[in-house]
């Protein structure tokens, strides 16, 4: 009986307490660098795509919202010809990021992406693809990367020696 | 004592009962929001007062369905039934003087009478929805409105005996000196239970429980018929409250402010408080509901009627 009046009594203190409410289009929640909102595709310090087009994150993705066809350039640079995520579809998980090589796809803390109709949610390369590195500036993956592309030969990466003559080898 | 413009009570009285109502489902949710540290609709026009109009219009355009396993007839009388026995009650609610639509003699009992009727509406709604939900909460809304009906009129009997009759008018008249709410403490706070239990409001919500039975005896109810359990219930607050406020507080009594106004004071402060049981306790399980209402409150409101029956027939 005590513990009833008691219980009412407290609840009735909330009166004079914070509103733990955010007012949300006027007052914005604080969201960690971390948070994984709308994804982007990033682009090389040089301003070429990051991507690579390996299907990684089409793989790992879950719900399979992301859709992309490789193809190459006359340098031999893979990029991809179309790149789509469905973001009715998408989860928010973050595996695509995970798994990229060349973090070419990131999470952005953005989530505001409340559309009309939902045909507008499937973002195609030219709505995911920004100007900048996104979460790591300095990164470019064909620079460290052995791979032989238009413009840089097999060991003119960074942190690469020339290639072993293998027949020197050879006893 | 009656009203000089009996039309104008009449109109008014209707009108403020259903405006009240229904603007109490925003003064509820603000208030439970309050409580429970959030902000409640608050969008919608000033303070959110708009969210009344938005919910009427949406009530009102929702498909009002008869499911076709129902009793037709009392499936569409149930929800009537409700309404039209509080707005009953509301006519011998004494508001101000010369502000009533017809103070009975027996208006005590018509109030009883009235709130007893309102049980039909439950257990008729339950039993013609043909669903064992609802017919589950229809049975304890029938077993527990009986159980609390009874002592419901015992804690009143004090206040009767106090004021030697059975007329609102002369009740509050009677409370020129005291309020009742002073001799009348048990009295007072039985009422209050059983008037928790007679609108079916949350610690005493066990016909409609939620979690238990989905909605209880409005599970198959939609549009407007479900509204009208939804403002029967808000006008049963309104009444309690406001029949609390004329029964052990004085009603239109109070210094200085005209006597309408202490009574709309008198009886929000009651809706709030019925709110905030709504905020903090949790519902009983239904054999404690029984035996709380049989063993426990029946014989303290004999008591209550005991005691001050004596301390009455003693003063001479």
């Amino acid at each position: 009986m005590l513990s009833i009046l008691r219980t009412i009594w407290y609840v009735f203190l909330h009166s004079f307490q914070k509103r733990v409410t955010v007012q949300y289009p006027e007052e914005k929640p604080y969201l960690a660098p971390r948070y994984r909102g709308r994804i982007i595709l990033t682009r090389d310090p040089d301003g070429g795509e990051r991507c690579v087009a390996c299907n990684l994150c089409a793989v790992a993705c879950p719900v399979t919202c992301i859709a992309l066809q490789p193809t190459e350039d006359e340098t031999g640079r893979r990029f991809p010809e179309f790149f789509r995520i469905n973001f009715s579809r998408c989860i928010f998980c973050g595996w695509c990021e995970e798994a990229c090589p060349t973090y070419a796809i990131q999470l952005t803390p953005d989530f505001e992406m409340g559309e009309f109709h939902r045909s507008n949610l499937v973002y195609e390369k030219q709505d995911l693809l920004i100007d900048g590195p996104g979460k790591h500036p300095g990164y470019n993956y064909w620079r460290v990367a052995g791979v032989q592309i238009g413009g840089k030969d097999k060991g003119e990466a960074e942190h690469e020696g020339p290639p072993v003559d293998v027949h020197s080898l050879l006893p | 004592m009656s009203s000089p413009y009996p039309i104008l009570s009449i109109v008014g009285i209707v009108m403020a009962a259903l405006t009240v109502a229904a603007s109490l489902i925003w003064v509820e949710r603000r208030l439970l929001a309050l409580w429970q540290d959030r902000y409640g609709p608050n969008r919608a026009g000033p303070f959110g007062l708009f969210q009344v109009v938005a919910d009427a219009i949406k009530i009102f355009m929702k498909e009002d369905w008869v499911p076709p396993f129902v009793d037709k007839p009392v499936f569409i009388v149930a929800p009537a039934i409700i309404f039209v026995t509080v707005l009953m009650s509301f006519a011998v609610l004494p508001v101000a003087p010369g502000i009533i639509v017809s103070d009975l003699n027996i208006g005590l009992l018509f109030f009883l009478a009235m709130s007893s009727l309102g049980v039909y509406s439950v257990v008729l709604a339950g039993w013609s929805s043909n669903n064992k939900y609802s017919l589950v909460g229809g049975m304890r809304a029938a077993a527990q409105m009986l159980s609390y009906e009874v002592f419901m009129g015992l804690s009143l009997m004090g206040v009767v005996l106090l004021a030697g009759s059975f007329r609102l008018g002369a009740i509050v008249e009677a409370q020129k000196r005291l309020w009742f709410v002073v001799p009348q403490f048990p009295g007072f706070v039985l009422f209050l239970i059983a008037g928790l239990a007679e609108t079916r409001r949350i610690p005493f919500d066990l016909p409609e429980a939620e979690s238990e039975l989905i909605a209880g005896y409005h599970s198959e109810y939609s549009g407007m018929k479900f509204g009208m359990f939804f403002v029967g219930e808000y006008m049963g607050i309104t009444l309690i409250s406001a029949m609390i406020a004329v029964l052990f507080f004085g009603g239109w009594l109070g210094p200085v402010l005209p006597g309408l106004i202490w009574f709309l004071i008198k009886t929000f402060l009651f809706i709030a408080f019925f709110i905030l049981l709504r905020a903090s306790l949790p519902r009983p399980r239904f054999d404690q509901l029984m035996s709380w209402g049989w063993k426990v409150m029946l014989p303290l409101a004999l008591a209550n009627l005991l005691v001050i029956g004596a301390a009455v027939l003693l003063r001479g």
